[in-house]
């Protein structure tokens, strides 16, 4: 570990009083590493970079284009967009003044957007192009308070007129004069933040509800990152790709504060189209991606491998049964068997090693991913190639960071130790609470929400139910909200089903009923890509998803996965109860532009209940089928409406004689 | 899409048909037909199925050869174009169906659209060195201009042959464009595309006049479209044009709502 951390800064720590807030530690870094990579993007076909100065000169610039237009201290900065170098130093121009930067979704509708920008009283927006400013002038029309905005890519934009609209170029431009006029301006608006100053909005998806505005201080971010950063030992060698939408805390926490913290260099994608090409040329040693990615990745890997020769499948097949058995001790120092170790730096040399540069994870030596629960095989699988991924657990509100799993100490079913400065306890009701350094400051203009989520003293709650388990680490199994009872008073946990079902490959997403009702049961929603593999290789012709999703074979392949799930929950004699009785295919996609799932794509297991209430009420009745017609927005934003028959099968279930011999094991004892 | 472009219509004229008679044996595809093309502008030529719109485009690069009538462009009468020489002289075109080289990337196929701005020998690019190298770089730094502009980084290494039909459309106009045209002729740019494609295609077309000042020359079978997108419209119907004007012109001309509502010719 010494040598890895060669390049961390001596001397003051980020967070102290000289170093607490972006606009000084990017000061800091400039003149610590003036030449060392700050940012790097692909444009026009080659990887550009920026150094910290380099940096530092465009943060200036931005920063006092944004005074001489106007933009004052306290006041917010919209800023909506891909992962642009620009738009990150937009928001660290506007911290430097004392403005507090809002990052909006990309992919938000004109509708959503004004929502945000009328809630945060935002002056100004830097929109990364077009498509973005014609949203923002969209939402503008309609609303009080923006002023300006302005944009990054010109392409498109040559015959606008609206007044409003100003080129980031020429911001830059004007930055210059307005430098050259008032030469202290620009360190001496830096010298006035301080650490307790809000950094930043965050504006929380929500299950339910409108979005809440998070507010996060610069001690909340720079404190957090700094103590999950030093646990890892990151340092200025690092590389982190910048993929995730900048909306996103954690894109912010780890593309800005953690680089920030430790002087590491990030990548911008060329486009959202280019990521996994641009993850591969670029090799990051640091990733994070949610379990979806993950999963997609493996998914695209396993295809790729059954359409490959008989002897690669082979190799495959071969040198990952091995890995699975020794890959993850390797990883973690245990001690292995000579010709065990022989055998895994063979396959390193045939397989893991070309699979992973294939990847683009040759160099990770730092992987995480949250969000949802990842499936253990899922899990496994990296671990075994040598990739270290390891679970972490937080939010929003935290500024990410709650519980990390420590190296050498992973389990897939839990998320790990408490981070340093946090603490954690478990309600009577079993619900999760934490405080930390970063707990956030509190919701915009929603003292009501601010109270229901964090108690006069610090401690926040989170929602979650779960325990801590004999090895003090943290297991979550569902929403506390969410999770409910059978009319027979067997706990019911959705989530805990659904993650189940998903881990199955040809799964994409499942909703489970069952609160309140005799017995469990679930949609279903397959994955186009996985099934249509299957499907192809069986010769089953089909033209469409909904097609797909329908055919006979699809549903006995579907009943194979749920019955696998109930024989699994059989063996748990808390849950053995909730087995899923009956399930049905859905013949759409769950779609975040139907109000199914949520920006991040969690499912909205009420929305979807209401929305298909006809369904639901179909799988708790005898019906084999149930007609149905429900309205579905296309991608240009026309409506119509779909009307389909879907099918009702029945899965089998097994009796729960198996869990006694095997006992109750001491973790579920606790959780009920 | 923001504001319709603004008329244009009153550059001076680039391309100037006149007269253009054609025919295959006893076929007459075109008779007689006149318009012109004025720079900077976005000039559609529409009609029902056979009323000689590629025929048209066809003679102005070059492909065909009228019985009658001349082509001027650019001032210069040219009776006969072969289409060399119209490449030479910055006439660029899209075919109907794509006519890309399929076993090639994308940039690769891109690349071979900057073949007529390549002035270096055989010799150099054999061995490439010096003077061939430092061309190859500067051709692939503006081929890359043209990937960013047609946003398809995701395909750059992609077989042609791979892709799907519209995102071989889009690969052929860049070819086009990599010849940084004057005069780009589009043969139904639009065609077997869903609402989603043909949105993302209007657009370039529109962001290629505007940012690049390239006047447009296109046919195209959905109305829809070429109302929103063109400063002036020539509309054909069975060899002979029937209408010429701005959209709103076109729009509500008799003779064009009979040819395409199919009134019976007396």
């Amino acid at each position: 570990m010494a040598e890895l951390q060669q390049g961390t800064p001596q001397g003051a720590r980020p967070g102290s009083p000289g170093l607490d807030t972006f606009p000084k530690l990017l000061i800091h870094h400039a003149r610590l590493r003036p030449e060392r990579p700050a940012v790097r993007e692909k444009d026009f076909g080659i990887w550009q970079s920026w150094s910290w100065a380099e940096a530092l000169a465009q943060v200036r610039a931005i920063a006092c284009g944004l005074a001489a237009a106007g933009l004052k201290r306290g006041d917010k900065l919209a800023v909506v967009g891909d992962n642009r170098p620009h738009l990150y130093w937009s928001m660290v121009a506007a911290q430097a003044l004392g403005a507090v930067p809002v990052p909006i979704y990309q992919d938000a509708n004109a509708g959503e957007m004004q929502f945000v920008l009328e809630h945060a009283e935002v002056r100004f927006a830097v929109a990364e192009d077009q498509e973005q400013v014609d949203k923002l002038l969209e939402a503008m029309e309609r609303l009080k308070g923006l002023e300006r905005i302005i944009y990054d890519d010109p392409r498109g934009l040559r015959n606008y007129k609206q007044p409003a609209l100003m080129s980031l170029a020429s911001l830059e431009e004007a930055g210059g004069t307005f430098d050259a006029a008032h030469p202290a301006f620009f360190m001496d608006e830096i010298g006035k933040g301080k650490g307790s100053d809000v950094a930043s909005f965050y504006y929380t998806s929500g299950t339910t509800g409108q979005p809440k505005g998070v507010m996060l201080s610069f001690d909340n971010l720079i404190l957090t990152a700094e103590s999950a950063a030093e646990l890892e030992g990151l340092n200025d060698r690092d590389l982190a790709l910048a993929y995730l939408p900048m909306a996103w805390v954690g894109d912010n926490v780890f593309s800005v504060a953690q680089a920030y913290c430790t002087g590491f260099c990030i990548a911008c994608p060329e486009s959202g189209a280019t990521v996994m090409q641009d993850l591969r040329e670029i090799g990051p040693t640091y990733f994070f991606a949610p379990p979806r990615i993950w999963e997609n990745i493996l998914t695209g890997v396993m295809i790729r491998i059954e359409d490959a020769g008989a002897l690669k499948r082979a190799m495959f097949k071969t040198f990952m049964d091995h890995a699975r058995r020794v890959g993850t001790r390797i990883l973690i120092g245990e001690p292995v068997a000579l010709m065990d170790r022989l055998l895994y730096w063979f396959g390193g040399l045939l397989v893991y090693g070309p699979l992973k540069n294939t990847l683009g994870m040759s160099r990770i030596r730092l992987a995480y991913t949250a969000g949802e629960a990842i499936g253990p095989d899922i899990f496994t699988f990296y671990r075994s190639l040598g990739v270290n991924i390891k679970q972490l657990y937080g939010s929003t509100e935290a500024s990410v960071f709650v519980t990390i799993q420590p190296n050498g100490e992973i389990w897939p079913e839990t998320v790990g130790r408490p981070v340093a400065g946090v603490e954690l306890k478990i309600t009577e009701g079993g619900e999760v609470m934490f405080k930390s350094p970063g707990v956030f400051v509190e919701y915009y203009k929603n003292p009501e929400a601010t109270a229901a989520a964090k108690t006069p003293d610090g401690w926040m709650h989170t929602g979650d139910a779960g325990y801590i388990d004999e090895h003090g680490h943290l297991k979550i199994i569902d929403r506390a909200a969410d999770v409910g009872r059978l009319s027979n008073g067997t706990l019911f946990a959705p989530k805990y089903l659904e993650n189940k079902l998903k881990f199955f490959p040809y799964i994409k997403e499942a909703v489970a009923f069952g609160h309140g009702r005799d017995h469990a049961a679930a949609f279903i929603s397959i994955d186009m890509g996985a099934v249509g593999n299957w499907a192809e290789r069986r010769g089953l012709a089909y033209s469409s998803y909904s097609e797909l999703a329908d055919k006979p074979e699809v549903y006995e392949l579907i009943k194979g996965n749920v019955e696998a799930v109930n024989r699994d929950l059989a063996r748990d004699p808390v849950l053995a109860g909730s087995q899923i009785k009956r399930y049905l295919v859905l013949r759409k996609e769950l779609d975040a532009d139907d109000g199914e799932l949520t920006r991040t794509r969690k499912v909205r297991r009420r929305f979807i209940g209401e929305k298909y209430a006809t369904l639901v009420e179909a799988l708790y009745s005898g019906k084999t089928e149930c007609e149905l017609e429900i309205q579905m927005k296309f991608e240009d934003g026309r409506t119509g409406t779909v009307r389909a028959v879907i099918r009702i099968a029945d899965a089998e279930t097994f009796a729960g004689a198996g869990a006694r011999e095997l006992g109750e094991p001491a973790a579920l004892k606790k959780a009920s | 899409m923001a504001e319709l472009p603004a008329a244009r219509a009153t550059g001076e004229v680039l391309l100037g048909v006149e007269s253009i008679s054609l025919s295959f044996g006893g076929v007459r595809a075109l008779s007689a037909v006149s318009f012109d093309v004025r720079k900077g502008e976005i000039r559609a030529i529409i009609g029902p199925n056979g009323a000689g719109k590629s025929s048209m485009l066809n003679c102005i690069n070059g492909f065909y050869k009228p019985q009658e009538g001349t082509i001027t462009y650019k001032g210069r009468a040219v009776h006969h174009m072969r289409p060399h020489d119209a490449a030479k002289e910055g006439i660029a075109r899209t075919f109907q169906n794509i006519a890309l080289f399929r076993g090639m990337s994308t940039l690769d196929n891109i690349m071979t659209g900057r073949l007529l701005k390549m002035r270096t020998n055989f010799l150099f690019d054999a061995v490439h060195l010096g003077r061939a190298a430092r061309e190859e770089i500067r051709h692939r730094e503006f081929a890359e201009r043209i990937i960013d502009f047609l946003e398809i980084q995701a395909i750059r290494k992609t077989p042609v042959g791979r892709l799907p039909y519209g995102l071989q459309k889009r690969v052929e106009l860049g070819r086009a464009l990599a010849a940084e045209p004057e005069l780009l002729l589009l043969d139904e740019p639009m065609a077997g595309m869903n609402v989603e494609e043909k949105e993302d295609m209007s657009r370039f077309i529109l962001d290629a006049n505007e940012e690049f000042g390239i006047t447009v020359a296109l046919i195209e079978h959905d109305m829809g479209v070429v109302m929103d997108i063109s400063d002036r419209i020539v509309v054909l119907d069975y060899g002979r044009k029937i209408a010429d004007g701005t959209p709103d012109d076109v729009r509500t001309d008799r003779a064009v709502i009979d040819a395409y509502l199919g009134v019976s010719h007396e």
